[in-house]
């Protein structure tokens, strides 16, 4: 017990220090790593979307309607009944249902449609004439998704990806409530559940620097390689 | 160099059918700069872009350099569209690459190694005249700057044919002339094809060899710039004439002039080529009973020749005034009598 008696001090009675930061780092763990995944599977998700499209490079109505109907769906749904509705799952990739890493199939799946139509907003953007100009240098399709339509969006992939990385600490909160550990579950479970408004409050403090950290740098990176 | 055979292409809209190109015929010399001037709608855009098969035709034959370009595989074409270089009217820069990156653009497409792209980056730059503005993005070049790096980036790959989709009608018409001339001198120098499409007949007088007029989809008129200026058939081919030879001005003053009573005749004279050094008018006063009053007059350089439009007016005696208008006519300038008869 006296350990905790140190860490504990006036102006939040009832926090205590080394918990706060296990589940800080938990929260950030599960974001990090979704955020990563999500970014692969968005661009993947939002190339796609916009290729199938009418009048563009791969033009396929059955995969654009595929895809976009697996992107409504699952951005549409709640998250936090994407959760319960993915625990069979989530058990069965992550081999528990608990803990940082049992959240990261659903947030993954959550946050990716999200993402993906950031990527076709961003992609749209790009001047059609630009495409053109590739074509008419005798470029191939891989070749213009690498050279021009994903360098060309960067600006616009990376600032949707500021508003996912966030959305998805709120999605790591959320989990946390249901036994994926983090911020989310130390507010939950430690402050409201036992009357300890100081955790909560405090909790919610390190997931609002957490956001303000994350959008600082997503706007900063953002100007940095907008060269319009 | 390029020729196209009975090309059509049609697309499907809304309200039916539109026939963007309608059955052309046409060849360009190797090493000429040939305009296709049309307004807005003529069907210039498609047409360019069934060059390098942007466009895909609905029927007929697209050849250029002896290649088939309709009937390549997607590999083929892609190779053939390294040898056809393209230009825009808003220039289509990469606006995430700098200047040097832009026009090494076709290159790394081509798979040529760095060193060699590098090296024919700074020719390029030098060529097109932006040394010392290499390591700038799109965004901090002028109009006439980007459509420099649009050259330099079509040219690349030393292509045969140059396309110009409208290369400088964002441009003011000072920079519109700089990248005209740029144009011409690599023409010379490279004797490259150049083929434009325009709706200002400045930009055709200013460099084409040859021109022709599209109207709804079809070639209505075409033949060598001067000769076209000369004597223009179609009604279209006449107004877009118009706009290089008649000064704005000229119908609005000569109407005044035409008001007042004691007029005599006003001629219109137009010169082709080496006519228009002659000193016909000092002739003119000195051998006939005559009083000459020059109204108005213009003369444009074309890449065959002077052209030029002289409106006069002439007072004296009918015989005189005949004699006079079989004197021009023998000296192989063109007289219309537009008041006086």
């Amino acid at each position: 017990m006296s350990n905790i008696v140190l860490t504990q001090t006036w102006f939040f009675p009832n926090v205590d220090w080394s918990t706060l930061w296990n589940a800080t780092q938990e929260t950030l763990y599960m974001t990090a790593i979704s955020l990563a995944l999500t970014f692969i599977f968005g661009i993947i998700l939002g190339l796609l979307l916009f290729l199938t499209d009418k009048g563009n490079l791969w033009e396929n109505k059955v995969i654009q309607a595929v895809v976009a109907a697996y992107v409504n769906i699952f951005r549409s749904i709640p998250f936090i009944i994407l959760i319960v509705l993915l625990i069979p799952v989530t058990a069965f990739i992550v081999g528990s249902f608990l803990g940082p890493s049992a959240a990261l199939p659903a947030l993954v799946i959550g946050a990716s449609p999200f993402y993906a139509r950031m990527v076709e907003i961003g992609l749209r953007e790009i001047d059609k004439g630009v495409i053109e100009a590739a074509k008419s240098m005798g470029a191939t399709n891989t070749q213009i998704i690498f050279k021009v339509l994903l360098p060309e969006s960067l600006p616009a992939l990376i600032s949707g990806l500021t508003v996912t990385a966030i959305a998805l600490v709120s999605y790591t909160a959320m989990a946390g409530v249901i036994g994926a550990g983090g911020l989310g579950h130390l507010a939950y479970s430690h402050g409201f559940q036992r009357g300890r408004d100081d955790v909560t409050l405090m909790a919610t403090l390190v997931v609002l620097v957490i956001v303000f950290i994350l959008q600082f740098a997503g706007d900063r990176l953002t100007n940095k390689i907008d060269k319009r | 160099m390029i020729s196209l055979s009975r090309l059509v292409k049609t697309y499907q809209t809304r309200d039916g059918q539109v026939t963007a190109v309608d059955h052309i015929d046409l060849k360009i010399n190797e090493g000429e700069i040939f305009g296709i001037i049309g307004y807005s709608g003529a069907g210039k855009s498609t047409l360019i872009r069934l060059l390098n098969m942007l466009e895909e035709p609905t029927s007929g034959d697209v050849t250029i350099a002896g290649k088939n370009m309709n009937q390549l595989s997607k590999k083929k074409l892609r190779e053939a569209r390294q040898e056809i270089g393209m230009i825009f009217q808003h220039f289509n820069l990469l606006w995430s690459r700098t200047v040097k990156d832009n026009i090494s653009f076709p290159l790394e497409i081509k798979g040529v190694p760095k060193e060699e792209r590098d090296q024919r980056v700074n020719e390029l730059i030098r060529l097109v005249g932006l040394e010392g503005r290499g390591g700038s993005y799109p965004s901090q070049l002028s109009g006439g700057q980007k459509q420099r790096v649009g050259i330099a980036r079509a040219l690349a790959n030393n292509p045969k044919v140059l396309l110009c989709d409208e290369a400088t009608s964002a441009l003011d018409p000072k920079t519109t002339d700089s990248i005209l001339e740029l144009l011409v001198d690599i023409n010379k120098k490279l004797g490259l094809t150049i083929v434009l499409i325009t709706h200002e007949m400045h930009v055709i007088r200013k460099i084409c060899h040859r021109v022709a007029v599209m109207e709804q989809g079809k070639i209505v008129e075409q033949g060598d710039v001067l000769e076209v200026f000369k004597r223009p058939k179609e009604e279209m081919t006449k107004e877009f004439v118009k706009q290089v030879t008649e000064p704005e001005e000229t119908e609005e003053a000569l109407q005044h002039l035409l008001q007042e009573n004691n007029i005599g005749h006003v001629l219109q004279l137009t010169f082709v080529g080496g006519d228009a050094e002659k000193p016909l008018i000092t002739n003119i006063i000195r051998r006939f009973e005559v009083t000459v009053n020059i109204l108005q007059g213009k003369i444009s350089q074309t890449q065959n020749g002077p052209y030029g439009s002289l409106f006069i007016s002439l007072e004296g005696d009918a015989v005189e005034v005949q004699k006079v208008l079989d004197y021009i006519r023998d000296q192989q300038v063109e007289v219309e009598v537009i008041h006086g008869e």
